[in-house]
């Protein structure tokens, strides 16, 4: 028997599943659709309608050394900041799981990061890599020029890693805290029975038995690295010094409100949007076959 | 094969006490059974030995090397777990090989090793699938492969077939016994399975509340029962209990109803005693008999072999195991005759077995 409940006729369930269709279409299907048109044409600097220009926006913007600076620092920016907030939330959620005593009060602390609007962290971060006060000037007090994000590209890229890392460590812990949890505590002890250190039995057991929770942190973390990057970085850098930190959606936006270019900024949402999408099916396709699922 | 020397050993969490105090001394390549209610500490005591939990006080040995301090890794025990414990990830061989790869065991030896492992539990064919694809019995054997092919001094098994349906239950345990009898690697078995437990030991402990209630063989546990908590535990339908007081001329049951004339060996008039009766060791007679008890019947319960018959005893509840073809309906009067050879006592004040006592025939009441 069924135990569902289910709806004999079909427009009873479509009536159910409008307000969220209508919610999606306004919101993502409506405006992805004005990109893509947006992309397409040249609109007027004083109004009168767009111009059909096919590609041409793609054309100008993929000819621009700019722009691949753009999706270079892009990348870098993924990746580094992916693999540092994940790496460190791994080893804080191992280590948490291994001693659970005050776990909870971990658990609570960690999730606050990411809470936090990106802009007001990276208020806090700037204040704390300030160059001339605060805790980097002591660095720069004993080796002078050692830091200056504000002339440094690289210092202004590991600025914004740094604080992005920052807020999504929190995130990632608590999956991962949950995930090691999950996994049977008699699997460890049969581990332990059969000769296994507490390093060994991590490889051997706990790592591959958590590698769907950490699949899954590497698609959101670096889709939201590309998407929730912007606060960060027009509070931090402006995508400076010398464009070192102008990611997609900053130079987006940079290039769209300030630069009044809207076609190009179209265009190169949908870029962004594509390049969004490639790597998620890449993760899919050539990642997801390590996974091990129960 | 080791032997394993268990002094004063106490298990505490924070707040309780779940361990009080257990001596027990397991001879090499003997077969132990743990037996007890849930929550009586047998697992702990079972886990402390593995070194999966830490001792709260007291010592245990294996061999004569004191193991309180020592990584489970380092006592040569291998335990095979309730929920099995296979690693899902891994495949068949890989679950029972891990214990070799973590030892730096040579791929082509393990192979082989794994191999005569796989042939002795009849899991050959299934070496290649994920734990996941098999049924609850290959996975059991799946753990006892696991456990085997270390080649363990002790084996440690923490009700192992708890998981299984009734029937596989049976054969597991059997094969279990075969397989001991072959490798007679000294094996500590936990269980709240009174049939199992009967079946599999050597030497049944009885456990209650952190303690040990008594030691010895399902035999002797199952005939002299040290203590009430040991009577009732032990045997199916549970043993019949009895209150009594000690009269000058006797026993008086049941508030007085009913009598039994026994020799009192010095206890003082007044005692509080339980006098227990199996109920296998009752026989129906006719309503009446001299000698006998007479009782109402309320329940009759079909086994196919034979019948539990509960009866009530002047407001007490009885059970009477009979295979005899005797159908008695409910709500007629039958009569209880039992030998007094068959009674056991037990103090009220300690709950502990009482010899003292030598009964007669018991007699109605006038």
């Amino acid at each position: 028997m069924e135990k569902r409940v289910t709806f004999s006729s079909w427009t009873i369930g479509i009536l159910f599943a409008v307000p969220q269709l209508l919610l999606i279409f306004t919101f993502f299907y409506w405006p992805a659709g004005q990109a893509v048109y947006w992309s397409l044409t040249l609109q007027q600097p004083w109004g009168g309608g767009n111009i059909w220009v096919g590609l041409d926006n793609f054309r100008s913007i993929l000819s621009n050394a700019d722009y691949w600076n753009s999706i270079t620092a892009s990348l870098v920016f993924a990746g580094i900041s992916t693999g540092l907030a994940m790496f460190i939330a791994l080893v804080l959620a191992a280590l948490t799981d291994r001693q659970l005593a005050g776990s909870r009060f971990y658990r609570v602390v960690l999730i606050w990061p990411y809470g936090i609007a990106a802009p007001a962290l990276a208020m806090a971060f700037r204040f704390i890599l300030a160059p001339e006060a605060g805790f980097m000037a002591v660095v720069n007090q004993v080796w002078p020029g050692f830091w200056d994000p504000g002339l440094d590209g690289a210092d202004a890229m590991a600025s914004i890693i740094i604080a992005f890392s920052w807020k999504y460590v929190g995130y990632n812990f608590i999956f991962f805290l949950a995930a090691f949890q999950a996994i049977p505590r008699s699997l460890i002890e049969a581990a332990a029975m059969d000769g296994s250190g507490v390093m060994r039995r991590f490889r051997d057991i706990q790592f591959p038995l958590i590698t769907p929770t950490i699949f899954f942190l590497l698609v959101i973390n670096i889709t939201e690295s590309f998407q929730d990057s912007f606060g960060i970085v027009d509070i931090m850098t402006s995508g400076g010094p010398a464009n070192a930190t102008n990611l997609m959606v900053y130079k987006i936006y940079s290039d769209g409100f300030k630069g009044l270019d809207y076609s190009g900024a179209a265009a190169q949402s949908i870029i962004l949007m594509l390049l969004i999408i490639v790597l998620t099916i890449f993760q899919f396709r050539f990642i997801e076959r390590r996974v091990h699922y129960r | 094969m080791a032997s394993i020397t268990i002094r004063d050993v106490k298990k505490s969490y924070a707040k309780s006490q779940v361990v009080h105090g257990v001596d027990l001394d397991i001879a090499s390549g003997e077969f132990v059974v743990i037996l007890g209610p849930s929550g009586c500490g047998k697992s702990t005591l079972l886990r402390m030995i593995a070194g999966l939990e830490d001792i709260s006080g007291g010592t245990i040995a294996i061999d004569g090397t004191v193991v309180n301090k020592l990584e489970p890794r380092e006592r040569g025990c291998a335990m095979v777990f309730q929920n099995y414990a296979l690693y899902p990830h891994m495949s068949v061989a890989q679950n029972i090989g891990y214990s070799l790869k973590v030892a730096g065991v040579p791929a082509a030896e393990r192979t082989q090793r794994i191999q005569a492992v796989a042939r002795t539990l009849e899991l050959e064919h299934l070496l290649d699938r994920k734990p996941m694809a098999l049924s609850g019995g290959q996975r059991q054997r799946v753990a006892m492969g696991r456990a085997m092919i270390r080649e363990p001094k002790v084996f440690l098994f923490d009700e192992p077939l708890s998981n299984l349906d009734a029937k596989l239950r049976v054969q597991m345990r059997s094969e279990i016994r075969k397989l001991h009898r072959r490798l007679n690697a000294t094996s500590v078995f936990v269980t709240h399975d009174q049939v199992e437990a009967m079946t599999l030991a050597d030497r049944l402990v009885v456990m209650n509340g952190g303690r040990v209630e008594q030691v010895g063989t399902p035999g002797e546990v199952y005939s002299r029962p040290a203590s009430r908590f040991v009577a009732t535990f032990v045997g199916a339908p549970a043993m019949n209990m009895l209150e009594g007081t000690v009269e000058l001329d006797g026993l008086s049951l049941l508030g007085g109803s009913r009598r039994l004339a026994v020799q009192r060996a010095g206890l003082a008039v007044g005692t509080q005693v339980a006098v227990g009766i199996r109920p296998e060791a009752v026989r129906l007679v006719a309503p009446g008999t001299a000698g006998a008890l007479d009782a109402t019947v309320d329940l009759v319960e079909e086994l196919g072999a034979g019948r539990v018959v509960y009866v009530d005893l002047d407001g007490a509840s009885f059970s009477v195991m009979t295979s005899e073809a005797v159908h008695p309906e409910p709500g007629s009067t039958v009569g209880l005759r039992f030998s007094p050879d068959d009674l056991h006592f037990f103090s009220s004040e300690t709950r502990t077995r009482l010899e003292v006592f030598k009964a007669s025939v018991p007699e109605p009441a006038l």
